[in-house]
Formats: structure tokens, sequence, C-alpha cells
């Protein structure tokens, strides 16, 4: 939910600060964009309605008992809809106008019209049946639309709970930048713990703080209403207090130069690998089980992100790898693999499984390569489901049991020492971690030299890259084959987990996932993809593995699309963008004649940075 | 002087330059067709080492088409195109581009996303050699050859004077201004190490100040770093300034060649830039 929020809310504070001009009669709205917006929100609330969102996800509890998950996803479209009509467009030489009660008036009618749609859809469900093409037209749904009573109900109800959601979106415009923050960190705290819920409540049995959960959580999930209350409180202070510290000490260490930088950033990575490698400890079978699945499609992404985010080959098939990785683990480890079982060691088999997949990157890659654009994608889709389709085919049913797949294939031996299954789900997570910080050494030393260098050259003007004495052809399989490479360790430490594989497992849907993971988190940034996967997959859940949310499995698709086509609009750079790309983005040009007069630009580090995240 | 199919010349004998050295470039009857469109048709023309030619002529005679067909991004229909006395036939642009040519382009074509230093390192590609096992395991050699290129690479930026050093290394190539991309395409083009540097309209769109100075930078770039220079230019006073020899194409053929004084006087070349009605003679 977080998600949904405008965009605005985190550029607070922008270095032009020319006076406003008064707030604007209440009256003296636009209509037109008013009606249009309100409009856009009805339609919104009813296809939100009709997807069966709202009563599938009323069982998952926000705040006990006044909001439910399915409450929630019909609330925040009226609060979007009120806070987006009372954005003004900055215009050059036009007068800013202060928010006022113009914006609340705004935003209250805006939402209104958003919630009119719900009262439309409760009288059309009383009085019609359209079950036949509508799946979701249900009385259940009528019922949760009038809270168990009558149809007048609900229709009144939604007009008047669409205003006051609305005005609470225009009040939101009114405030500082600064109670505005308090305001989203208050928001933001409850809808973490919430979220989090699972995940808290596991950590802290681990650690002997159930009395601490049984405090915040109510019996049958949900933030208890006292406890959600305090959290706000306590956020907000914090807010007040803090006044966008993290922010100050961010830009301070982006602001460090050579081996300070250096120093910081080794710190920091030192801290998060003691904490994932502290953590699980105290973790039960579901966090490190949800722990282990993240990395997982960490792994998978950091080899995307090296083929898509550093080479810029848009690769649509990348399951192919994982595919390959898992099965010709499996074959190689299990006793119960049909043709071949050599029964390998898994450290054995691993580099076998790397060398095979490496083949198979350039068997694909060499025909693939030599195409462009929107062509290379579709057929890298193709190769795709070619892969899928040839474990699955009755002709090398002998080698890889066709749909029946490869089962029983053993845990993951490391040097005799232990045994990785998905049995225990704490050493699964610590082998993916394992893998995680080979995979981010390894794209983090390419990226940074002569190859790397070609990899991008390439992405940004491929005729160019060539016309410089770049054989892109060359550069373009070995950005495959790497890509290829961490993309089996995911595979063959995915075939240990679980235990056996099928082609099942493996379909197009999860390219596509994984796809949307490195675009989310931010193209060719090593933080932004796990940030992705950590959203994606872990809040959300991935193609077959539940999420934090797991009731939202039925609509992953949907908020994944949703997701994605905000964030193209909101955020086009990803969630954590590389550095490369949010550098100095707000650099003027002007900069440099000062520059050569001499003068030393002090002023300019307030504005440089590009807009974060709220 | 029209060239013609078929008409083979000894190596330099019509070089205006006078020399009797073979050239380091020269086309043998160059031709390419675009369907029935011919782009270029049977040219002839040779660079000598340390020399500067500029090619001029009208729209669509057929200038860029020349450079694309000399590193090899365009198919050529006909003739061969020697290098350093050896045939450029049937190598990749990237395969030209280590043999000794390196180019601009005429529409600016930076790496947007890359830093200013970034730009100039990559283009040392075909120079270096380390790959992923040294990059993979910090080896002494690739930290080695890591120093160089970045020592090259701030080398080549400090031929502009102050414009592309300092805090502009790590800024990205988008944020740089027109001149500057200019400036930074040359950069690209120095760091490749060519022996000859195609300039594909080196000075379009700067201001008059900004273009004396490049003017300037042309004739440096032969006497300072060696390089032979082909430019394409509309600007005659550039032209002037910096051309050992002039050649005019139009309709892909070569229709005068020698010194500015020359050419510019040459009734084909004023026919060809002011159409046929404007008698001149």
């Amino acid at each position: 939910m977080t998600a949904t929020l405008p965009p605005e809310t985190g550029a607070v504070g922008g270095p032009a600060e020319t006076p406003l001009a008064p707030s604007r009669p209440v009256m003296a709205q636009d209509w037109r964009r008013l009606v249009r917006m309100g409009a856009v929100g009805a339609v919104a609330q009813i296809f939100i309605a009709l997807s069966n969102m709202p009563v599938r996800l009323d069982e998952r509890v926000v705040v006990k008992p006044v909001l439910s998950l399915g409450y929630l996803t019909l609330l925040i479209v009226p609060f979007a809809a009120g806070y987006r009509v009372g954005h003004q467009i900055k215009r050059e030489g036009m007068p800013q106008y202060a928010a006022g009660a113009h914006e609340i008036a705004g935003g209250a009618a805006c939402g209104a019209l958003a919630g009119g749609g719900l009262s439309l859809l409760a009288v059309l469900l009383a009085n019609f049946d359209l079950r036949e093409p509508l799946v979701n037209w249900s009385p259940m749904l009528a019922e949760l639309l009038a809270f168990g009573d009558a149809t007048w109900f609900a229709v009144v109800v939604w007009l008047l709970i669409g205003a006051a959601i609305g005005a609470v979106g225009g009040i939101l415009r009114t405030l500082g930048p600064r109670s505005r923050r308090a305001v989203v960190t208050m928001a933001l705290a409850v809808a973490g713990a919430a979220v989090l819920e699972p995940l808290v409540v596991d950590l802290a049995e681990g650690m002997r703080l159930e009395a601490l959960t049984d405090r915040l959580y109510a019996r049958r999930g949900g933030v208890n209403w006292t406890s959600a209350l305090g959290l706000a409180a306590a956020s907000g202070v914090l807010a007040v207090l803090g006044r966008g510290r993290i922010r100050q000490a961010r830009n301070h260490i982006a602001s460090l130069e050579g081996a300070r930088r250096s120093r910081a950033n080794f710190g920091l990575i030192l801290l998060t690998g003691a904490a994932l490698i502290i953590l699980p400890l105290f973790a039960g079978k579901l966090t490190n089980e949800l722990l282990a699945n993240v990395g997982l499609f960490v792994l998978l992404a950091l080899g995307l992100n090296v083929v898509v985010g550093l080479a810029g080959i848009l690769d649509l098939g990348y399951v192919a790898f994982f595919a390959v990785g898992s099965y010709s683990a499996a074959v190689l480890t299990a006793a119960t693999s049909p043709r071949i079982n050599p029964e390998m060691p898994w450290l054995v088999a691993l580099i076998v499984v790397v060398i095979i997949t490496g083949l198979v990157g350039l068997f694909i890659g060499a025909p693939v390569i030599r195409m462009r654009g929107d062509y290379l994608a579709i057929v890298t889709l193709g190769f795709g489901e070619i892969i899928r389709l040839i474990f699955l085919s009755d002709w090398l049913s002998g080698w890889f049991g066709g749909s029946q797949g490869i089962t029983k294939i053993p845990g993951a031996g490391i040097f005799g020492l232990t045994s990785v299954a998905g049995t225990d789900p704490r050493r699964v997570f610590y082998l993916v971690l394992a893998f995680c910080a080979i995979a981010i050494y390894v794209s983090w030393r390419l990226e940074r030299s002569r190859l790397g260098r070609a990899w991008m050259a390439v992405r940004e003007d491929e005729t160019v890259a060539e016309a410089m004495g770049i054989n892109t052809v060359n550069v373009k399989l070995l950005a495959f084959v790497v890509g290829a490479i961490l993309g089996s360790f995911s595979g063959a430490i995915f075939s240990a987990k679980v235990g056996s594989v099928f082609p099942n497992s493996f379909l197009i849907l999860v390219s596509i996932v994984i796809l949307v993971v490195v675009i989310f988190g931010g193209m060719g940034s090593i933080v932004g993809v796990i940030a992705g996967s950590a959203v994606l997959i872990g809040v959300l859940g991935g193609p077959k593995q539940p999420g934090l949310l797991a009731e939202f499995s039925e609509f992953k698709l949907l908020i994944y699309g949703a997701l994605l086509i905000w964030m193209m609009l909101a955020r086009p750079e990803g969630l954590i963008p590389s550095v490369r790309r949010s550098r100095e983005l707000h650099q003027e040009e002007m900069a440099q004649d000062a520059w050569l007069r001499g003068q030393v630009e002090d002023d300019d580090g307030s504005g440089a940075q590009a807009a974060p995240t709220p | 002087m029209t060239a013609t199919n078929g008409t083979r010349r000894a190596p330099g004998a019509d070089a205006t330059n006078g020399t009797g050295r073979r050239p380091l470039l020269e086309t043998r009857g160059l031709s390419v067709d675009f369907g029935g469109l011919h782009a270029l048709d049977g040219l002839d023309f040779e660079v000598h080492e340390g020399e500067i030619v500029s090619v001029i002529g009208p729209n669509g005679a057929g200038k860029t088409t020349l450079f694309n067909a000399i590193t090899a991004t365009v198919e050529r229909s006909a003739g061969d195109i020697l290098f350093e006395g050896t045939s450029l036939r049937g190598l990749d642009p990237n395969r030209v581009t280590a043999r000794g040519i390196a180019r601009t382009f005429q529409n600016v074509r930076l790496f947007a996303n890359m830093t200013v230093l970034e730009n100039v390192m990559v283009s040392q590609h075909c120079r270096t050699r380390q790959h992923a096992f040294g990059a993979l395991f910090y080896t002494p050699s690739f930290r080695r050859e890591e120093a160089e290129i970045r020592q090259r690479a701030e080398k080549v930026l400090s031929f502009f004077g102050s414009r592309l050093v300092g805090y502009r290394f790590d800024q990205p190539a988008f944020t740089l201004s027109y001149a500057n991309r200019r400036r930074l395409e040359i950069a690209r083009a120095m760091a490749t190490q060519p022996k000859l540097i195609l300039l594909d309209e080196p000075v379009a769109g700067m201001n008059p100040v900004e273009s004396a100075e490049l003017t300037g930078m042309i004739g440096r770039l032969r006497d300072e770093w060696g390089f032979a220079i082909v430019v394409i230019e509309h600007q005659m006073d550039v032209v002037r300034e910096v051309s050992d020899r002039v050649v005019v194409l139009d309709h892909g053929t070569k229709i005068a060649e020698g010194d500015y004084a020359d050419v510019s006087t040459d009734p084909r070349v004023i026919e060809a830039y002011l159409g046929q009605g404007t008698e001149t003679s």
C-alpha cells in the first residue's frame, strides 16, 4: 500500500521556494480536472471491488478491529484521488497558491466522487444480477459494501467515506513539509507493522519477546488499535525529532570521497552482512523460508541484472538458465534420475552445472545475440519456452522424467559437513546468502572493469560501441554466459531445497517476475535489485512462493502490473537506482562556467539529490 | 577531374602535396548502393600520413556514406579500401577501429549514461586485454592496466583544456553542453589510439568562438598527436583554415580536388552548390 501513495510526498522541500500566493476560494475549483479525477477513482474503485480483492482480503486485519486489508484496498483510492487533485503543476511565471480550504474541499469532492463509484456499484449489485460474466458479482460483496446493512446505507456511507478520506488527502496538502513527513511516517509505521506481522511474530518468538508482540498484535492477526495509536504517536514523534536526519546521513555518505567513502560503504556492508547472519538464528521456519526464497530471487535477479541492466540485452527467457541449473543439478545428484545418476556430491555437481549452463548460455546466445531490441526479446522468450518444453517432452523423458520430473533430490552437501535441504530453511538461507555474496561480488567487480564498461557501451549505443573497437558479439555473449551461470546457482540451490524439479516450476511467468524485480528495483543497481526482490518476493510473494501478504497471492500479478506502471510513471529509474543514473541528475551545466572561473560550487549539495522515496 | 570507374592511378600520383609516399588510406573505385541509389559511385580517394583532408559537398553528396564505408558500418558494393597498404575488406567495424581508424558522428552519439571519463576509457577497449578473470581476482596486471587506461583517458581529456577535466570526469555525458559533447566525441576517437581520425562535421552547432577554437584544435591534433585527419565540414572558414587538401563530392563522385583556393573557385563546385541555373562563368 505504501506504493500507492502519490509520488509527491518525497519531493517535499525542493530548492526553489517562491513565495506562495494566498489560498484560492473554496468554490474556485478546476471542476473539469476534479470530475475527471473523481471518475477515474470511481472506475478504479469498481474495478477493485469486482476483482474480489476486498472480499478476499477482508480476512487479513490491518488494525484490529477497524481496518482490514480488504477495506484498505478500497479506501486508498479516494485518498489518492483527494490528494492528487490538490496537486498544483508548477509553471514558470504562474503563481503558486498556498494550500488551504480550497484543497480540502476539492479533495472531499473528488473523494466523494470516487466513493460514489462504490455507491453506484452497491445499487447495481442490489438490482441486477451480472454474475454470469462477472464472477465476483456476489451477495458477499454487496454485504461488505453495505457493512451488512441496507443498500441505501451503502450508497450514503460510501459517499461520506469517500468525501472524508478525500478530505484527508486534501488536508495532507495543506500541511507543511515537516508535519507531512510525520504523518507519512506514522502511516508507514502502522502499515509496516501490519505487513511485517508474520515476520515480527516469528522473530519475537525466537528472541523470547512474545510479551511484546502479544501486546502489539491481536490474537487472530492485525495490530491492536491501541498499539496502532501508540505506534503512530511514537513514530510521529520520532519523525518530528529526526527531521530528515536519515536523509542527511545518506547525503553525507554520498558526499564522502575516495577512501572515506569506501570505508563507510565497507562498514555498511559489514553491518548488513552481520545482521543477515545473526538474524536467522532467532527466526523460525517461516521467516527463514521467506528469506531463502527472497535470496533465490536475488540470485536470479542479479544474474538478469548483468544481462539486462548492464549489457542492455532484454532477455525474456531467463528462466531457461534457472531450469537448466535446476535440472542438471538434479540429474547429477539424485539417485532417482532416470538415465544417468552419478550421484555426485552437490559441490562437485555445481562445477559441472556451471559448465553446462555456461555452454547452454553460449548455445542460446550465439543465434540470439545478433539480433537487436524487440526481435531479441521475442527470440529469448521463445528459447525460454523451448527449454521448458524440452524438459517436458516425452522424447527426453528417459533423461528428465517428462512431466513427472525428478524427485527425491538429496540436499546440498557441503564438504560432507552439513546437508542443506528444504527441511531446514535456515541452512538453505545461509547457502543462498553465500551464493548471493558471490553474485554481488562478481557483479560489482565486473561492472568496474574493462568488460563492464564495454557492456554499458553496448547498452548505450551498440553501433557506436562497435565503431569504438568493441567486439559487441563477444561482449554480449559473455554477458549472456555470466547471467546464465549466476542463474544456474539459483537453480542448483532450488532443486536441493525443494527436493524435486518439474517442468511446471519453470513457466514463463518466472522470467517475467525476475524482470519485474530488476526493473522495479532499478536496472543496473545491485542494491536496487536486492530491494526489489525483498519488496516484491518478500512482501507480495514469488510465482509460487507465498510472501508476507500471503492473501495477495491471487492478486499478485495485478499488483505487480500496477506497481510497474506506477514505477514507470513516478520513478522510471527504479526503487534504488544505480549511482550512475541518479548521480548529478540535477547538476546544472552552468556550474561548469562557475568552475572555470575558479569558483568552488559549495551550495550545490541541496538540490543535487534525486527525489528519495517517501 | 571526375573520377571514373576503372581508372586506377598510381598510389599518391595525384596527391596535391606532391610527395611520393604511399597513402595511409586509399579507396579504389569505391561504390555504395542503397537500392537503386548510388550513394558513392566509383570514388578514388586517398589520405596521406600527417595530412588534413576536408571532404565537402552539398547535402546527400555521400560524405557521411564515405565515412561509413571506411569504418565498415555500411556494406560497399564495389571497390576496395586500403589502409596502410592492406585491404579492409571483410573486417567488422571493431576490427577497422583496431587497425587504427577512429571516427566521430554527425549527430553526436556519446554513451549518454556513462561518465565523461568512462566514455574515453571504454574506447580503449581494443587496445587493452584484461578480461573477466583479472577483474574478478583483482590481479596486479588488471590493476596496472586499469591505471594505465585511466591515465591515458585523463591525458586525452586534458587536450581540451579545463573543459572536460576535474569534476567533469565523473559527470554523465548527457549533462554536457553541446560543444562539450562534440569535444568528448573527439576525445573518444583519440583514445582508440588511431592513425587516422574521421571527423563528421565537428563544429556543427557550435558558436563562432567555439568553432574557431576547435579549428585550432584540429591542427594541433595533427601536429601534437600525429593523426591524419579527414574532416567533413560545411563551414567554409573552418575548411579554409584546417585543410591541406579539399575534396568535393557530389552525387557520390569526386568533382574537384585541390587546395582550398582552387576548389572554391572551381565552376563545377559552384554549380554543385548553387545549382545549374546559376551561370558563373
